[in-house]
């Protein structure tokens, strides 16, 4: 099918990179965004035709699911582990979205990821990440290395110039030690013994300044992260509801502790009741369908691993 | 033509902002023989709370009470303006203002600041000569409607459709009686802790002014002896 101005309406032809207005947002370095990231054919431009249609300006994007978020992770250098700590509330501006959400996202067996920032962004780039780790560690039968992801974020994340908003804190135990790395939005990385990330950052920040050492043993490190959580969900309107904990040891399945403390129970019980029969049925009729032929017994489906399980037995080092 | 793909970058004017919204919820339902004003108590400012104890109401008279959801500064000058202004309404006529007449103040004072306005969305709740509640809402700038029930601030839009449901009952095919004095507050309760559930600027405590024939109540302790009336604290 052929549009109005001559291109098929599925595959509209993709502006030229040079396009002076090709999408670009207002980047000041229009041809590393607009250029570099199509050239991987990372993301597919094709609705930007209708974009190109508004006005410069007011060309708005729909609005993302946002993780006004505290997250925060640390090095416990005592026992050789790290620490990684996320509350579990996702807002729509003023509207929260998820009062569960789950922030720590998977990388490798020996390295999980918090994210803050659209939530799309921090779950697919934490997805695109693991999917490379894992090839990486198909091609040379080692471990993961919680630099190599800390690289494999900054390499994507610094194209798109921070329009993928993903603020991250990246922890993993590798043969070289523990690991903490802060990761910005715009592709800068920091490696720090603890850090914290999103609306919540400077709550959290303000127990690990007052609190962290290096002598600290790993429970203690586990409740000054779950204090850390705790100051964002109560002075930070961006997070709130739920604790979840991941802490990585050298050589041992990460300990994924999911909503380890839930400390926003609702106080008023529900007493919401509709009568039933409330809807009335205005017309009700059965249609009947000649009986299809019986299918061959099913056979049953091999039990699919747990991806727990897959991970619990993959050799760490 | 071409249009620039970069629009050029300018350092954008520094205009004068007096108005910041200081988020919270207030309810107002107008029922046979009371009238029920609530509020949260929280104080946002941006993601950051300023204070879990900041009351939205002010008693203005015996049976008549106002709720306002907006700025801080706004809401406490326009409830002490109100306040003088019921006072000297008093030394003026010799009698206490009724919510009706006062319902038409607000609305006067209002859009007296129309092209500098107070921040302020209000509900008023009162009892009317008949001693029937009696419900008034507001815009920024005066305009009002008296109304079974109304809600303003940062969680009306999650509000609205819960009293429209469950005080309204237009998706009812058999109507309840309206509810009793009690079973409103039960309500309001319930309702309020659902908004401050889903909306991010509402919660810590709620206040609950409970106006009758006897006078006006205002509620900030549970009947259990329990400190204050909570809401969500994250």
């Amino acid at each position: 099918m052929v549009g109005a101005n001559g291109e098929s309406r599925y595959a509209p032809a993709p502006p030229k990179p040079s396009d002076p207005d090709g999408f670009c947002f207002h980047s000041p370095h229009p041809e590393v965004f607009s250029g570099q990231a199509r050239h991987h054919h990372r993301h597919s431009h094709q609705n930007m035709a209708s974009l190109k249609l508004q006005p410069a300006d007011q060309k708005v994007l729909p609005k993302a699911k946002k993780t006004g978020t505290t997250i925060c992770g640390l090095i416990c250098h005592r026992e050789g582990c790290v620490v990684l700590g996320a509350d579990t509330r996702a807002t729509s501006e003023a509207i929260i979205a998820d009062k569960n959400c789950s922030k720590i996202h998977y990388l490798a067996p020996n390295i999980y990821c918090c994210g803050a920032g659209t939530a799309a962004d921090t779950e697919h780039v934490t997805q695109l990440i693991s999917s490379n780790l894992k090839l990486l560690r198909l091609n040379s039968g080692r471990q993961s290395r919680v630099d190599v992801a800390c690289v494999l974020l900054k390499r994507h994340l610094f194209p798109y110039q921070g329009y993928v908003s993903a603020a991250l804190v990246l922890g993993g135990v590798d043969f070289t030690g523990p690991h903490i790395y802060q990761v910005w939005p715009h592709g800068s990385t920091d490696s720090l013994d603890y850090v914290t990330m999103g609306s919540g950052s400077m709550a959290a920040m303000s127990m690990f300044e007052s609190r962290y050492s290096h002598d600290l043993t790993l429970d203690q490190c586990k409740d000054l992260v779950h204090d850390a959580v705790l100051a964002g969900i109560f002075n930070d309107e961006g997070s709130g509801s739920n604790v979840d904990i991941t802490i990585i040891e050298r050589n041992k399945p990460a300990q994924i502790l999911r909503n380890m403390d839930t400390p926003n129970t609702r106080l008023h019980p529900m007493r919401f009741q509709m009568p039933l029969k409330n809807t009335v049925v205005l017309r009700e009729f059965i249609e009947l369908h000649e009986a299809a032929p019986v299918a061959p017994a099913a056979v049953p489906a091999p039990a699919k691993k747990a991806e727990d399980e897959e991970r619990a037995a993959m050799p760490l080092e | 033509m071409l249009t620039p793909a970069v629009a050029p970058i300018e350092a954008k004017k520094k205009e004068w902002s007096p108005y910041t919204d200081n988020g919270g919820t207030t309810l107002a339902i107008a029922g046979p023989d009371y009238a029920i004003v609530a509020a949260d108590t929280r104080l946002s400012n941006g993601y950051s709370i300023s204070c879990r104890d900041v009351t939205k109401l002010a008693q203005l008279t015996q049976h008549c009470v106002i709720g306002t959801a907006g700025m801080q500064a706004d809401r406490a000058v326009f409830h002490k303006l109100l306040r003088t202004r019921v006072d000297y309404f008093k030394y003026k006529y010799g009698k206490t203002i009724t919510p009706t007449a006062l319902a038409q103040m607000i609305a006067n004072i209002l859009y007296g600041h129309r092209f500098f306005p107070y921040y302020c969305f209000n509900v008023v709740g009162g009892l009317d000569a008949q001693g029937h509640g009696v419900v008034f809402s507001y815009d920024a700038v005066g305009s009002y409607q008296a109304l079974p029930y109304a809600t303003t601030g940062s969680g009306a839009q999650l509000l609205e459709p819960l009293l429209d449901s469950h005080i309204a009952q237009r998706n009812r095919t058999q109507k309840n009686p309206p509810m009793s004095k009690d079973e409103a507050i039960a309500f309001v309760k319930n309702a309020m802790a659902s908004v401050s559930e889903r909306d991010i600027h509402t919660g810590d405590f709620l206040e609950i002014a409970v106006i009758t024939r006897e006078g006006t109540q205002i509620i900030t302790r549970e009947a259990d002896g329990v400190e204050r009336i909570k809401l969500g604290f994250d």
